[in-house]
């Protein structure tokens, strides 16, 4: 069946633009088992994961890989000619038109994203089976794994809002047991409660926003709902506001984005894969998935808002510019690698929220590669000398040579150097942002970009050169974790030519196409060709700032830590005093406003004195009036008085709870026979 | 048939039941009490059951049923007996009282 997705294209036809998707046949009609492999995996690691060698890592994999398959040839089919389509199956009906499905919808967002979680996931579970060899609770933990991508799968094969709010929580659920796996520690327990209580926060948005849009106009479903915002329904129009920004703050939770990005960096307490999946294809990409499943509406939200859109973007400028400077002063490794990623998400949210829908999930596509590597390369390191903190490690480059090739490949993608992956993806960023008017918010990506380079030049330098501060001798990951490593190096350096502006590779277009405006009208922007000179300003920022970082944290041996500490030139004490904004403010104001404070206080003192004066005094004989009679005497007396009534009840009758079962026991009795008599002798 | 004399007895168990229930301080003997009163509410059944004989044969079906729930009832109970005796040396309920105020 093919679904209101698939209407949704013919309203593309009827913009001039031409339909190319096939129905995927066999593979998309049996893609719901991607949604279900992971459920099934996890149950038969609960039941049999212990008797296993690798402790049911083998059955994680094994799920994942048979995914991988369908994702791969959804994915080269999607390439070659587009898909379109989804299976749904009517599981309730509320009232007359309000329909309840589940299903799994197969269209070039999803296929991207089943593609993403699978292909990380899988070498993240790879990675895992080496990294939490000899741990404790390891089947418990690759069962939780499991839930975790299985959840992420169906919220991203979701064909409408109710399914997505299901695997919602069941990524919010398996993400608290894997940020708490260690609950031996009380701390962990706290991350894996702030984590999932901040989520909370914002899913009642998602909850309000799905149920607000959903019994507003009738349907769940997200082409549809996508059709009306395009085509600026009436009916829509009214809820918009309310129900997409609603919507909005529910990615904002699971995101990250500020301010409710306090629980990721708290989120390190878990195991590293589990950071490097959450952080890169599954939990917090699934904020942006929403806001782009729902593009239509966002894209029409000046239209049919007022100017809603504004303050999504803010909200993303601020996250990608202040959370990332967070990470310069970072010493955990996987602190630094959280904060880049509440920064790079800030990029993707601004993206989406500014009009760029593929500029956005492009990043998202991206970031996930290089963000996966870079936190599998850290827990490489940390499995290496037993420790998160950057002053314990440092010279490892000449220990774990693969570790530290990949790692830099993955700081450079990230830090956005020509021609790897994150080049492209940011730049394309830039470029949108450019276009749809957000000059302002251009710049600070651009100045952002120089942070995200300078702090993982910090990192690299810190964690891989001058000498090591450690105890032991590091050694090299074995081949089950330095493999995945290389894998995932590979598309960190090639994935960028997917989507160069103006290139459309031969046979297979570009990712731009993929993704299904070919197929979709939603307005979004996508450039004709590369802005070199754009590109040109982002290169240098991000090359200004690997050279600074260099200068600040090269390998000077006694000096690297000291300097990390507190010898930073300029650059330390500004960030402690907040760049000087305040002692400026406070200076400008002062030496100003000085001649013009002293008449307004002439005035002041002899003409306004008087009128305060006299109106202060009454002011304050009534206000002495209201609070003795009416406040003290009056409403708290009525207050303390019940809760007094209540306290000294509450301490009389909770004396009845002794905690002895035979006297509660005796009471029941009592009063089965009180019940006994009043039956027979009395009624 | 005369019902009485098994409404006796079975009064008779139930009240011993209960006896039990109320004054053995041992958790084993409690449930071992707790399972006098069910088959007091089983003879009950039964003995109702053939004074008015239904086609069902209700009183059996309930009686059957009270055997099974009990059964799993005491499975429970043993279970939680014995984590509590392993984990405080003791199956006293007087001194069980930690769900106080």
């Amino acid at each position: 069946m093919r679904g209101f997705l698939y209407d949704l294209a013919i309203l593309a036809v009827d913009e001039g633009k031409a339909i190319e998707a096939g129905d995927g046949g066999f593979w998309a009609d049996t893609a719901g088992i991607m949604l279900i492999t992971p459920f099934i995996a996890f149950l038969a690691i609960l039941a049999v994961g212990k008797k296993l060698k690798h402790n049911g890592g083998e059955i994680a994999v094994a799920a994942l890989a048979i995914n991988l398959l369908w994702a791969s040839v959804l994915f080269v089919m999607n390439m070659t000619g587009g898909v379109l389509t989804e299976t749904t199956f009517e599981i309730a009906r509320i009232g007359s038109d309000l329909v309840f499905e589940l299903g799994w919808a197969v269209d070039g967002l999803s296929i991207m994203m089943y593609f993403l979680v699978n292909f990380v996931g899988l070498l993240v579970f790879i990675y895992a089976i080496g990294y939490m060899k000899g741990d404790v609770r390891v089947h418990w933990f690759f069962a939780a794994f499991s839930l975790f991508a299985g959840a992420m799968l169906i919220l991203v094969g979701a064909p409408n809002l109710v399914q997505l709010i299901i695997g919602w929580e069941g990524v919010g659920l398996a993400s608290y047991f894997l940020i708490g796996f260690y609950w031996d520690d009380l701390d962990n327990v706290k991350a894996g409660n702030k984590a999932f209580m901040t989520n909370k926060v914002a899913d009642v948005g998602l909850i309000l926003g799905a149920i607000i849009l959903g019994v507003s106009i009738g349907t769940f479903d997200f082409g549809e709902l996508s059709k009306l915002a395009a085509e600026h329904d009436e009916a829509l129009g009214a809820v918009a506001l309310v129900g997409g920004l609603l919507l909005f703050f529910g990615a904002m939770g699971k995101s990250a984005q500020f301010p409710l990005h306090i629980w990721l960096p708290d989120a390190m307490a878990g195991p590293t894969p589990v950071s490097a999946l959450m952080h890169a294809a599954t939990m917090v990409t699934a904020g942006i998935y929403l806001m782009a499943r729902t593009f239509p509406l966002f894209q029409n939200f000046d239209d049919l808002a007022g100017d809603g859109r504004m303050w999504m973007v803010a909200i993303g400028t601020i996250t990608l510019f202040a959370i990332g400077l967070l990470a310069l002063v970072a010493d955990d490794i996987k602190k630094v690698l959280a904060y880049s990623t509440v920064s790079q998400l800030g990029y993707m949210m601004t993206a989406v929220a500014a009009g760029g829908y593929t500029a956005g999930l492009f990043h998202l596509f991206t970031h996930a590669f290089f963000k996966a590597l870079l936190f599998l390369g850290a827990g490489s390191v940390i499995h290496a000398v037993h420790s998160n903190n950057m002053s314990d490690m440092g010279g490892l480059r000449k220990y774990m040579p693969t570790t530290y090739w990949t790692f830099v490949v993955g700081s450079l993608a990230l830090a956005g150097i020509i021609p790897l992956a994150g080049f492209w993806s940011k730049d394309e960023i830039l470029a949108t942002l450019g276009h749809e008017g957000f000059t302002l918010v251009m710049w600070i990506a651009i100045a952002g970009a120089f942070v995200t380079a300078f702090y993982m030049t910090r990192a690299v330098a810190l964690t891989f050169h001058g000498e090591y501060k450690g105890h032991g001798e590091p050694h090299e990951s074995p081949p089950i974790m330095t493999g995945p490593l290389v894998a995932l190096a590979i598309p960190s350096m090639l994935f960028g030519f997917l989507n160069v502006p103006g290139l459309s590779l031969p046979g297979i277009g570009n990712f731009t196409e993929w993704l299904g405006v070919r197929v979709v009208a939603m307005g979004d922007y996508h450039p004709e060709s590369v802005d070199w000179g754009l590109a040109a300003i982002g290169l240098a920022a991000a090359l200004l700032g690997i050279a600074l970082g260099w200068r600040l944290w090269g390998p000077d041996k006694d000096t690297q830590a000291a300097r990390d500490r507190f010898n930073v030139p300029v650059l330390y004490p500004l960030l402690r005093r907040k760049y000087y904004i305040d002692d400026a403010a406070l200076g400008i104001v002062g030496a100003t406003t000085g001649p013009i404070a002293r008449f307004i206080d002439w005035t002041n003192t002899y003409i306004f004195d008087g009128i305060v004066n006299a109106v202060g005094g009454m002011t304050k004989w009534l206000g002495g009036i209201t609070y003795n009679f009416l406040d003290q005497l009056g409403v708290d007396g009525v207050f303390n008085g019940l809760s007094a009534a209540a306290d000294s009840a509450g301490s009389s009758v909770r004396k009845l709870q002794t905690g002895r079962v035979q006297q509660y026991a005796s009471g029941f009795v009592a009063g089965a026979l009180i019940l006994v008599v009043l039956f027979v002798f009395v009624i | 048939m005369v019902v009485s004399q098994f409404l006796v007895l079975a009064a008779a168990l139930f009240a011993m039941g209960v006896y039990g229930l109320l004054i053995r301080r041992n958790i084993v003997l409690i449930l071992l009490s707790v399972e006098l009163m069910l088959n007091a509410v089983n003879i009950n059944l039964v003995a109702f059951e053939s004074m008015i004989v239904t086609t069902e044969a209700l009183g059996q079906v309930f009686a059957i049923f009270v055997i099974t729930v009990a059964a799993a009832e005491v499975g429970v109970g043993l279970a939680i007996v014995l984590m509590i005796f392993r984990n405080r040396q003791s199956a006293n309920v007087d001194e069980l009282d930690l769900m106080r105020y």
